[in-house]
């Protein structure tokens, strides 16, 4: 490439101008116009844009909320109530935030499920699927320390346990406990620390997010074949056919958000933290938010708190190291008979987890949860490595375009009918 | 047929994960009975002359003891009081305010601008009132309890002898809904304590729904605006949805 002007055909002579200086929209046009995209995308593949659009509804209300919200021990509790009473549509900003968090667990727990189930984890996609672990793990932080603000009984009790378990790692533990407390217990230098991470971590969500679309759009994207395209019949446009698809997926989005925040706005919530936060009176069960229960039941699995916490960041990096764990070539369950059974289960497993985390830590609750974990983990360290080698896959179509117009049967029986016309 | 399994199982899946928990203390769970209240379901408002009689209960029982810090005299105007009405209800409280050009505190009386007068100035005090125990603020209470104002009527009305065998504690009375059925609250409420100019009979469960109604309405204010939002912005995402869902369709035609 050569020093000079970008030679832009933007037909706009403005537009042009800012063009050939800095090329954004031919870029853009590129990226999110021509792009060529697998033409048998189902629907599970709205859910990464689901997520990008949740990810800006939460920054555009969190900034807005943190403009009458005060970090202190003593009007925290006070100022979220006066934005739900006193600011104008402040109780809006307020569902729609809080609410917004759980719609994006739930847009992203897809997201990652349908990585699993198509393989898309796989070379030559690994960087793309880390990053979305980053992006994972950074928007648990986030929610973590959100939920810390409003300074309820849940926020302070989840806040002590949660830093807590840090205390179990030998000699640096107690050191990492007091840094994340800023004293000697959770108080107002907490509060504040975590309102100042809480108000950071989305931006450098954004900035992973851009990189893990830019890895996107060196590979592709994966399709529910596994197979790659091999030239323009298999694929389209991603103007406008899938923007056509994302809109109208996005619309079904804000139907099931709108019913949680107009309807059933605390639903998800707990009423604990409708209760100043007391350090004086524990809450009978201390429960973190439902989209942490899976690995909360895994770290109470556990009898040891050491074993438990590393068992439960284990359940997160396991995820890190899945493109190496899993050998088959053959990315789409579809075509591996034996392992869609076994991830199957994986996924009843989770949503197991996901049940006894929210009850108490007592039988038959925890025998449950200690098979589900086990599970979860065999599924990664040994069924996924032996499938690897002794399962025998379903053939593969020869191309997309094959298998999604018709010429010749369609593999994988119906289950491979795509979802465009349902 | 897959794909009819795993849309069964995630389905199965959340709603067995979010299954609200009943109520429970000590291992045991307690059912909280379901009450009629005007504002429930979808399309549920406040009854407001119902909330009114549960603010006169609140004003002549409750405020003795418990708080409500939260609200405003003001925000009554939302139940159908009229401002003379409202500025007469915040002038027959004293409030401290200062200091002035001497550096004083002084007591004036309320206006609409402030805040529901707490009856005790600190938790210590409130708690050497009531036997050691704290009345808890009641402006949220109706969202800070599992069962929210059907707990709150169950609690009113759920007073009454322990059965046999069961002993209560000394300054305590049993109650059948209360976590652990101990609670340091005598029960606030009995036929004829209060009299209403609607001419409503005072019976126990007309109170207790009065004041249930008033403390849901204290707690979630912006309920029916919300709700009717609500119901405009899904109708309208609806209309959206088959739109787009034609859109789509029309520009697929050829794709597949
Ligand atoms: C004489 C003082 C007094 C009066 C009057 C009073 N309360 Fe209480 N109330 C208390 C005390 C003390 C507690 C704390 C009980 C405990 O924790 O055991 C309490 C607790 C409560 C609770 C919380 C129960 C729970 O689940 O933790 C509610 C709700 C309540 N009162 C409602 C009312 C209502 C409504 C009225 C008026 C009709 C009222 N109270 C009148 C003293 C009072
Ligand atoms: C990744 C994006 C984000 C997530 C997942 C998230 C999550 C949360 C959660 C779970 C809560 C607690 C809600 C409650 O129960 O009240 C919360 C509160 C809050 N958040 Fe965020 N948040 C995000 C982004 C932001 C941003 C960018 C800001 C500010 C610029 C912000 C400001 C606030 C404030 C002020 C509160 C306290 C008010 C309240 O509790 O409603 N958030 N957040």
């Amino acid at each position: 490439m050569s020093i000079g002007l970008h030679n832009s055909d933007i037909p706009n002579p403005v537009l042009r101008w800012i063009d050939q200086r800095m090329p954004v929209f031919t870029m853009m046009q590129k990226e999110y116009g021509s792009f060529p995209t697998p033409r048998n995308f189902n629907y599970f593949w709205n859910f990464g844009a689901l997520a990008m659009v949740n990810l800006v509804i939460m920054i555009a209300t969190g900034v807005f909320l943190a403009m009458h919200y005060t970090p202190h021990t003593s009007m925290a509790f006070d100022s979220v109530e006066r934005i739900m009473r006193d600011v104008n549509y402040g109780w809006l900003l307020r569902y729609v935030h809080a609410n917004g968090a759980s719609m994006f667990f739930i847009v992203v727990y897809v997201h990652i499920w349908r990585g699993m189930y198509y393989g898309s984890y796989k070379a030559p996609r690994e960087l793309l699927w880390m990053l979305g672990v980053v992006i994972f793990l950074l928007m648990m932080a986030t929610a973590f320390m959100g939920y810390v603000l409003p300074w309820g009984q849940m926020s302070f009790w989840g806040a002590t346990v949660i830093t807590n378990l840090f205390s179990a790692f030998p000699v640096v533990g107690e050191w990492i406990v007091q840094l994340l407390w800023g004293g000697f217990s959770v108080d107002n230098p907490t509060l504040n620390r975590f309102f100042a991470l809480h108000y950071l971590l989305p931006f450098v969500i954004v900035g992973v997010v851009f990189l893990h679309v830019v890895a996107l759009h060196i590979t592709g994207s994966n399709n529910p074949l596994g197979i790659e395209p091999k030239g323009p019949q298999d694929t389209l446009p991603f103007h406008p056919y899938y923007t056509a698809k994302d809109s109208f997926g996005l619309v079904i989005y804000f139907i099931v958000f709108a019913v949680l925040v107009f309807f059933a706005p605390n639903y998800l919530g707990h009423p604990d933290n409708y209760i100043p936060a007391n350090p004086l009176v524990t809450p009978a069960h201390i429960v973190p938010e439902w989209y942490f229960l899976p690995f909360y039941a895994i770290l109470r699995a556990v009898p040891d708190k050491l074993g438990g916490v590393l068992l439960m960041f284990g359940s997160i990096a396991v995820l890190f190291v899945l493109p190496w764990l899993d050998g088959s070539p053959v990315r789409s369950m579809r075509f591996r008979p034996i392992a869609r059974i076994a991830f199957l289960l994986w996924t009843v497993a989770f949503f197991v987890l996901l049940y006894c985390g929210g009850k108490p830590a007592e039988e038959p609750y925890v025998t449950i949860s200690r098979i589900a974990a086990a599970y979860y983990f065999a599924y990664f360290l040994v069924i996924l490595p032996l499938l690897a080698r002794l399962e025998k896959p379903l053939p593969l179509p020869e191309s997309i375009a094959r298998a999604v117009l018709g010429g010749g049967p369609l593999p994988g029986g119906a289950a491979a009918k795509p979802m465009e016309k349902a | 047929m897959f794909r009819t399994t795993l849309k069964a199982l995630a389905v199965l899946g959340s709603l067995v994960a979010f299954a609200p928990a009943p109520a429970s203390a000590a291992g045991e769970t307690i059912h909280i009975p379901d009450t009629r209240f005007s504002f429930d379901g979808i399309f549920g408002t406040y009854d407001r002359a119902s909330a009114q009689r549960g603010f006169q209960i609140y004003k002549e029982v409750c405020a003795n003891c418990h708080a409500m810090h939260l609200l405003s005299y003001r925000n009554l105007r939302a139940l159908g009081l009229t401002e003379a009405q409202v500025a007469a209800i915040a002038a027959t409280v004293q409030i401290q305010d200062g200091p002035n050009d001497e550096g004083q505190m002084f007591e004036r009386p309320g206006r609409p601008s402030d805040r529901f007068r707490s009856p005790f100035p600190n938790p210590q005090a409130a708690r050497a009132a009531n036997n050691g125990a704290l009345p808890p603020d009641l402006s949220v209470i109706a969202k800070a309890r599992e069962g929210g104002a059907d707990y709150l009527y169950a609690l009113l009305t759920g007073y009454g002898d322990p059965p046999a065998g069961v002993t209560v504690m000394e300054g305590m009375n049993y109650n059948r809904y209360f976590p652990g059925h101990q609670i340091a609250m005598a029960p606030p409420l009995s036929a004829g304590q209060v009299e209403f100019a609607d001419g409503t009979q005072s019976t126990l469960e007309n109170m207790s729904r009065d004041v249930a109604t008033f403390l849901q309405w204290a707690a979630e204010p912006e309920l029916e605006e919300r709700r009717a939002m609500g119901i405009k912005i899904i109708l309208f995402l609806t209309v959206l949805a088959g739109l787009a869902y034609a859109v789509k369709r029309k520009i697929w035609a050829n794709a597949h």
